[in-house]
C-alpha cells in the first residue's frame, strides 16, 4: 500500500455552501484528506448531512472544493481546463440513489448516451453497448424504456452506462439506498464481481453498514463534514473507536438490540462484551474459561461475521464465578487479544 | 340543407368567398397564426433555455444576465396586447413596413407571444430531473450536448404542451389583433359581424376559431402521448 498505487488522492478539502450576498456560510465537508488505492473499494459510511455525498463530488469536481487538492487518476483536477476536465470525467463513472435514467430513451440508448461524440462508429457503439448490457445481465432489456424496469433493473442500466467510457473509478452515491435487501445484495455482489473483473476502483457511499460490510475493504467514517476515523473493514468491523462508528457497526450486527432485550427482559447484571478478529469460534473461548479459571461463561448474544474470509466476532457474557477468577480471566482473553468491555446496563437506552 | 344555410345564415353566404370574404379571412388567421408561432417559437425558446441555462442552479449560471432577462420577459409579458400593437406600431413599420393587415400584425403578435412562450418553456424544462442533469454532468457532456440532448430530448413532451397552450393564446390574440385591422377571422367577427349588425357572421367566426382551437388542442395531446414513455 504506496502512495503510488493511489488513484484518488483529496487533501485538506474544505467545501463551503451558501452565497456571496449571506454572511454565514456551512461548511459540509472540513479538512478531509481521503486516499484510495487503486482496485480497492472504499466504503464511507455517516449519517445524512454528514457531508458524504458533497466530499464525493469534490472526486469529479461535481462540486468544486473551497481549499484543498484534488488528484484523480494522476492528474491535478483543478488546474484543468474545461475540456480537459471534462475529459477526466470520462474516466470516472458514477451510479446515483435514483438512477438518473432518461425516461424518453431505451435502455440501449441511455447505456449509448456517454458515447455521444466519441469517435467510435454505429456499429462499434452497438457493439461496446450490447457487451455492456451482457456486463450487468440484463441483453433482453435493449429496447425497453426504464419506467418499465424494476429498481434493481434500472441501477443495473445505470451501472452499465456508468462504464461506458471504461472509467477507472465508479462513484456510488447511496446506490442500493432505494432498493429492497434482497435486490441491494444483487447490486452489490455486481459492483464487486465488476471491481474484480475490470480492476475498477470503487468509492461507497451509504449509510448502512450492512451494504459496506458486504464489499468494501476500507472503510471512513463521516460525521458533521470530517472523516473521523477510517481503516480497514476489519478494523472498523471488530474495534470500532468512535461512538457513531460503534453505532453502525452495533447496527450491522444487531447489538444493540440484543442489548436492549437483555436490560427490558432483566436477563443479566454483569455483562461483558467481547469483540474478537481472526479467531475461530466462540465454544473454545468459553471451554478455556471453565477448564482454565473454572468459570461460567453465559453467553447471552453472539455474532460471527466472515468479513473477507476472516472471522469477526462480537459476544455478550455473563460470567458465574469468583470475582478474582473473573478479573483473571479478562487479563487472559486480552492476551488473547480479544477486546473485552464491560456494559454499563443502565446507560443502554430501551425504546 | 342549402336552404337551411341561406335563411340561417344569410350574410355568411353573401360574405363567404373572395379575399374579402371568409375564404380570405381563414387565410389570414392562419398566416397570422402560423408565421407568428414560427419566430415567437424560435424566440421564446431560445430565451428559455437561456433563462434555464443561466439560473443560479443553472449548468452555467450567471445571475447578473438572468436578473435582466427575468425582468425584461415579465415586463414584456405584462403589457396588455391591445396596447402593445399600438406601442410598437412605429418599430413594426420599420421591420414589415406596414402595420396594418396581416403582415402588419406578425410583429405585434410574435413580440406579444414570444416572453409568454420563453416563460412556458423555462417552466418546461425546470421539469427535467435535476438527477439526470447531474447524471450528464458527471459523464464529461458539454452544455451544448446537455442542452440538446438532455433538456430538449427529455422536456420534450412537456414543451410539446407548452406550444399547444401558446398556440392556443395566439390564435386568441389574432382575433384581437384582427379586430383592429390584422384582418382574418377576428376582424370578419367584429368589422363586419359586429358593426354592421350580421350576427351570423360573427357566430360562424367565432365557431371556425374553436374549431381551430380544438385541431391543434387534439394535435398537441397526440403528440404528447406518443412522445410519453
Amino acid at each position: 500500500m504506496t502512495e503510488n498505487n493511489a488513484i484518488i488522492k483529496l487533501r485538506n478539502i474544505d467545501v463551503d455552501f451558501g452565497s456571496h450576498s449571506h454572511e454565514q456560510t456551512v461548511r459540509a465537508v472540513n479538512q478531509v484528506d481521503l486516499t484510495v488505492q487503486q482496485g480497492n473499494i472504499y466504503g464511507i459510511i455517516g449519517y445524512s448531512g454528514a457531508g458524504k455525498s458533497t466530499l464525493v463530488r469534490v472526486i469529479n469536481l461535481l462540486q468544486t472544493p473551497t481549499h484543498g487538492t484534488v488528484h484523480v487518476n494522476g492528474q491535478d483536477l483543478l488546474q484543468l481546463s474545461v475540456a480537459e476536465l471534462r475529459q477526466a470525467r470520462k474516466k470516472i463513472g458514477m451510479i446515483f440513489q435514483h438512477f438518473n435514467l432518461m425516461e424518453a430513451r431505451t435502455v440501449f440508448s441511455n447505456v449509448a448516451f456517454p458515447l455521444l461524440g466519441s469517435k467510435f462508429t454505429a456499429k462499434q457503439r452497438k457493439q461496446k453497448v450490447t457487451h455492456l448490457l451482457e456486463l450487468v445481465g440484463l441483453s433482453d432489456k435493449a429496447t425497453s424504456y426504464p419506467s418499465q424496469l424494476s429498481g434493481g433493473q434500472k441501477q443495473r442500466v445505470a451501472i452499465a452506462r456508468a462504464l461506458a467510457n471504461d472509467p477507472q473509478i465508479l462513484i456510488s452515491d447511496e446506490a442500493t439506498s432505494a432498493l429492497d435487501p434482497e435486490t441491494t445484495t444483487e447490486i452489490l455482489n455486481l459492483l464487486k464481481y465488476l471491481n474484480k473483473k475490470l480492476q475498477i476502483t470503487i468509492v461507497v457511499i451509504t449509510h448502512e453498514m450492512d451494504a459496506i460490510k458486504q464489499i468494501c475493504q476500507n472503510v471512513a467514517v463521516m460525521d458533521q463534514g470530517r472523516i473521523i476515523e477510517r481503516g480497514s473493514l476489519l478494523q472498523i468491523f471488530g474495534h470500532p473507536q468512535t461512538k457513531i462508528a460503534q453505532q453502525f457497526v452495533n447496527s450491522a450486527t444487531q447489538l444493540s438490540s440484543a442489548l436492549q432485550e437483555i436490560k427490558q427482559s432483566n436477563l443479566a447484571t454483569e455483562v461483558y462484551q467481547l469483540n474478537y478478529v481472526g479467531q475461530v469460534t466462540n465454544d473454545p473461548i468459553v471451554i478455556e474459561l471453565y477448564k482454565k479459571f473454572n468459570l461460567q461463561a453465559n453467553i447471552l448474544f453472539s455474532n460471527i461475521e466472515q468479513l473477507q474470509a476472516t472471522t469477526v466476532g462480537i459476544m455478550l457474557v455473563e460470567f458465574a464465578g469468583s470475582k478474582e477468577d473473573i478479573v483473571a480471566a479478562l487479563a487472559y482473553l486480552d492476551q488473547l487479544g480479544i477486546s473485552v468491555q464491560k456494559i454499563d446496563l443502565t446507560q443502554i437506552e430501551v425504546h | 340543407m342549402q336552404k337551411i344555410i341561406n335563411s340561417w345564415f344569410p350574410n355568411v353566404v353573401v360574405n363567404w368567398s373572395g379575399d374579402n370574404g371568409f375564404v380570405g379571412a381563414i387565410y389570414q388567421t392562419l398566416y397570422m397564426t402560423f408565421v407568428s408561432a414560427l419566430f415567437a417559437g424560435i424566440l421564446g425558446l431560445i430565451l428559455g433555455i437561456i433563462l434555464v441555462v443561466i439560473a443560479d442552479d443553472g449548468i452555467l449560471p450567471h445571475p447578473r444576465f438572468y436578473y435582466c432577462l427575468d425582468k425584461i420577459v415579465n415586463l414584456v409579458r405584462s403589457i396588455p396586447f391591445v396596447i402593445l400593437l399600438a406601442v410598437i406600431g412605429p418599430f413594426t413599420k420599420l421591420i414589415v413596413g406596414q402595420t396594418i393587415g396581416p403582415t402588419g400584425a406578425l410583429v405585434p403578435l410574435i413580440v406579444g407571444t414570444a416572453p409568454f412562450f420563453a416563460r412556458q418553456v423555462q417552466l418546461a424544462l425546470l421539469e427535467v430531473d435535476p438527477g439526470v442533469l447531474e447524471a450528464a454532468q458527471a459523464m464529461g457532456m458539454t452544455s451544448w450536448q446537455i442542452i440538446y440532448h438532455v433538456y430538449l430530448k427529455e422536456g420534450l413532451p412537456e414543451l410539446v404542451r407548452s406550444g399547444t397552450l401558446t398556440l392556443i393564446s395566439l390564435i386568441g390574440l389574432t382575433a384581437m389583433a384582427g379586430a383592429v385591422g390584422g384582418g382574418g377571422l377576428g376582424n370578419m367577427a367584429i368589422a363586419v359581424g359586429y358593426q354592421r349588425f350580421q350576427n351570423d357572421v360573427t357566430f360562424v367566426a367565432m365557431i371556425l376559431i374553436l374549431v381551430l382551437v380544438f385541431i391543434v388542442q387534439g394535435l398537441g395531446d397526440w403528440l404528447i402521448r406518443r412522445l410519453k414513455h
